[in-house]
């Protein structure tokens, strides 16, 4: 597998037109596979340590290669802006596509023309936020961003952006994990955040038609009025659209009772990268007409498509929630528990999660506000579970005898169960509160991996083994999904630390034939791993598809598929 | 000393309150409830005092419809030795409960008496001090911080006024009602909830406690609050000062 690697060198301010150009930036080391030494010679120059630099590509340099430098500008615990350089993975970030243009400023005026003056933007700050990814590790450097109010306006943009071979990057809630929605070089931002009607709801069938920039707590807040709620909910929730959330098939806390957006999303209206306007926003629960293209998008990360209408399934509310935060002694118990609840609380199971020690010490010390709900010992593990079901009694009832036989079984060690909403809302708080937590805590080497649930944890002891003192490694997840959420964290990021969790990560998970990314998608961070949970030839066809829909490859550009099988076809 | 805890049965804080279309009362169906959260903190503080060996039990009470007996599980799944649900449908305003307190405590004989110094639904805060007024008993509302001396004979209560604390020094029995800084309720142990099971929940009737309750007031409509409306932007000082004048008639 050829890696492309970014050369040492300091960009000289160079006579181009365009000199509104900030510091130059300087990149990682050159290395060939996988050498990591480099690092110290690349600190040497790096003296200033509070010096904020903005990445500037300049794509005027011919025939050099430059690579993205992930800056990471984070605030201490004292407050003091230090700056730190990421290394957060092994990508190597191709270098900028030459076959991509430039902004001019024709294409502003243009713009400017079919959004009627307002959705341009080129200020400096906001560009800022939109350039930057929510974990703070990747930066790109666009110098536009478009607002499109209707589907017509993105339909346009991307009719022109094909046409003059301006790469695009769809973004909406900007909260992807995996540098998914932000630009890797200069890319054009086009944000759907402005497109955020909803536009019908049919109370009777609960289905749910709105734009793609609706954020997912404003479309549950319009629900519970209604007496429905949303089949998804994410930790990111305040923030993520469900543009977005469909682009990347998102998870969430209720995949195990209510299936995956597949399932889901009864139709949807998305713009092709020459700015046709497919029309597939069905509201019908069954149609077997022809093939189902729909799913080509859920998932596709904006890299076939632009999401601008969706049409989805929205389950009814039921009155009835408990929920139960409890403590196992080993990770073979919450096996145990899992198979349990799904016997013993069957139809009305609708979350099932788990943290470990890790998990729990990070949150609680990092996070205000937040108490321990058993904090009369220590225990390695903990399980949420939670039901929903119509009747408060009945399920009441389920649970007490679930846990009861839980207890007497040995499986749990302790438990408190939630007694009104704002219990619950606490317990929830800890589990979806982890990710912040882990922000907080400084750099984290983030891993989102589905495997067999037997062999989860073992994924988590070696990975402890490997690492030892030098960082600490934290494990939660969607356990009833079989999904790990393995969390390394550390001060700083450190090459050294890398080298003992990439590939090894990888690699385990290939073997096992585990999903290297179970919900988070592959973005930028895990384009050149597809391999990894994908036999060749499936690649292959993934990249046909690509070239069918999106032929200059205008989308998303350096994200999903690997360079080296797009640039062969 | 045993301790008698007043719990009620509420609409959960959490929950968004709608009125009921024909303006009778508030949408309870198929909402969710759970106990009134000052009546959790007076529980809690109930619990606290008997771990500390000043009591020897704690009685929570509640009085309502069936239902009630749900929110006595959860007092008793936080910790209370036993509890009582006095049966009494339909709407129950403080005096009536007052009423039925006083027999209640006249047949119990409790040391102390714990009351959250309001409900979430009604905002009346009153009962605590109508029991009070009815049995003749000394009463500490709004308290913060409650230390009971060696002899469970003096209660020392920091109340939360207007103007800042207010410490009180009371003779027991006495009635107090808690306030928010008071405690922070324990959550519901699953060992604890087991236990509760086997608990005893006893049921009373008005005829039981001899008490005639008659209520003097009737709900004639219940409306929502008139909607916030947005705010105008106004293009000079003097609109400003013709709208104060003559719209708002503040000036």
């Amino acid at each position: 597998m050829k890696y492309f690697t970014a050369a040492t060198r300091l960009l000289r301010h160079s006579s181009n037109r365009r000199s509104n150009l900030q510091l130059l930036s300087s990149i990682r080391p050159s290395s060939s596979g996988h050498s990591y030494t480099s690092l110290r010679s690349y600190e040497k120059f790096m003296q200033d340590d509070c010096f904020h630099r903005k990445i500037m590509v300049k794509n005027s340099l011919r025939g050099s290669g430059v690579g993205i430098l992930n800056c990471l500008a984070k605030f201490g615990s004292d407050g003091i802006r230090t700056h730190r350089r990421n290394l957060a993975s092994t990508t190597s970030i191709p270098e900028r596509n030459k076959s991509f243009a430039t902004i001019n400023s024709d294409d502003i005026s243009y713009f400017n023309k079919v959004l009627g003056g307002r959705g341009v933007v080129q200020d400096e700050e906001k560009l800022d936020d939109a350039n930057t990814d929510w974990m703070r590790k990747y930066k790109g450097s666009s110098k536009l961003m478009l607002q499109p109010r209707t589907t017509q306006e993105v339909s346009q943009i991307l009719d022109y952006c094909n046409s003059r071979c301006l790469a695009v990057v769809p973004q909406g809630g900007n909260t992807s994990l995996v540098g998914g929605s932000i630009p890797v070089y200069d890319e054009v931002i086009i944000n759907i955040g402005s497109m955020n009607n909803i536009l019908s709801f049919d109370k009777v069938s609960g289905i749910l038609v709105c734009e793609a920039g609706c954020i997912l707590e404003n479309l549950m807040s319009f629900l519970d009025n209604e007496g429905y709620i949303m089949p998804l909910d994410l930790g990111a929730k305040g923030s993520c659209q469900i543009g977005g959330n469909i682009s990347t098939n998102a998870g969430g806390l209720r995949l195990i009772r209510y299936g995956s957006l597949h399932g889901s999303v009864l139709g949807l209206e998305v713009v092709l990268a020459n700015g046709t306007v497919l029309d597939m926003l069905g509201t019908l629960r069954k149609d077997n007409t022809g093939y189902d293209l729909k799913h080509l998008f859920i998932g596709s990360e904006g890299s076939l498509g632009i999401v601008t209408k969706v049409s989805i399934l929205t389950p009814p509310k039921l009155p009835s929630v408990n929920l139960a935060f409890l403590a196992c002694e080993d990770y073979l118990s919450c096996q145990k528990i899992l198979v349990e609840a799904k016997t013993k609380l069957g139809e009305i199971l609708s979350a099932f999660e788990f943290l470990d020690i890790n998990a729990m010490d990070l949150v609680l010390t990092q996070l205000d506000g937040l108490r321990d709900p058993l904090p009369s010992s220590k225990h390695n593990f903990y399980v949420l579970i939670e039901t929903t079901g119509s009747m408060e009694s009945h399920d009441k009832e389920k649970l007490e005898a679930f846990l009861a036989q839980a207890i007497e079984s040995g499986l749990l060690t302790d438990g408190v169960v939630a007694q009104d909403i704002n219990q619950a809302s606490s317990f929830w708080r800890i589990r979806e509160g982890v990710p912040e937590a882990l922000l907080k805590a400084g750099a984290t080497y983030k891993y989102d991996l589905s495997l067999p649930p037997e062999k989860m944890y073992n994924l988590v002891e070696e990975m402890r083994q490997r690492l030892g003192t030098a960082a600490n490694v934290v494990a939660y997840g969607h356990l009833g999904d079989g999904n790990l959420h393995l969390n390394i964290s550390t001060k700083q990021y450190d090459d050294n630390i890398l080298a003992k969790i990439e590939p090894f990560v990888y690699e385990w998970t290939s073997k096992q034939r585990g999903s290297i990314s179970a919900e988070h998608g592959i973005g930028l961070m895990k384009a050149n791993k597809l391999h990894y949970s994908n036999s060749a030839e499936t690649v292959q066809v993934m990249a046909a598809i690509k070239k069918v829909l999106d032929p200059s490859g205008i989308l998303n550009p350096y994200k999903v598929l690997p360079n080296s099988v797009l640039s062969q076809s | 000393m045993k301790i008698l805890v007043a719990v009620k049965r509420v609409v959960d804080y959490a929950v968004k309150i709608r009125v009921k279309p024909d303006k009778s009362g508030v949408e309870t169906t198929n909402v969710k409830m759970s106990m009134n959260p000052f009546c959790e903190i007076a529980l809690e503080e109930a619990l606290r005092i008997k771990e500390s060996g000043r009591a020897s039990e704690v009685v929570a009470v509640s009085v309502g419809p069936a239902q009630c007996a749900d929110t006595l599980r959860t007092g008793l799944a936080m910790g209370a030795d036993r509890a009582i649900h006095v049966e009494c449908p339909g709407t129950l305003y403080p005096l009536s409960v007052a009423k039925i307190f006083k027999a209640l405590v006249d047949a119990e004989k409790p040391g102390l008496l714990l009351l959250g110094k309001q409900a979430i639904d009604d905002d009346c805060n009153q009962t605590g001090q109508m029991i009070a007024g009815l049995l003749k008993w000394p009463q500490g509302t709004f308290a913060s911080k409650v230390v009971l001396d060696e002899g469970n004979k003096v209660a020392t209560v920091d109340r939360e006024v207007d103007g800042g604390l207010e410490t009180l020094s009371l003779d027991l029995p006495a009635v107090i009602t808690t306030d928010l800084r008071l405690n922070q309720p324990r959550y519901a142990t699953l060992p604890n909830i087991m236990k509760a099971k086997s608990k005893v929940i006893k049921k009373l009737t008005l005829q039981d406690l001899n008490v005639e309750i008659r209520s003097d007031l009737e709900v004639v409509q219940v409306t929502e609050p008139p909607k916030r409306q947005a705010g105008v932007v106004l293009s000079s000082v003097d609109e400003l000062i013709d709208r104060l004048k003559n719209e708002a008639r503040v000036i």
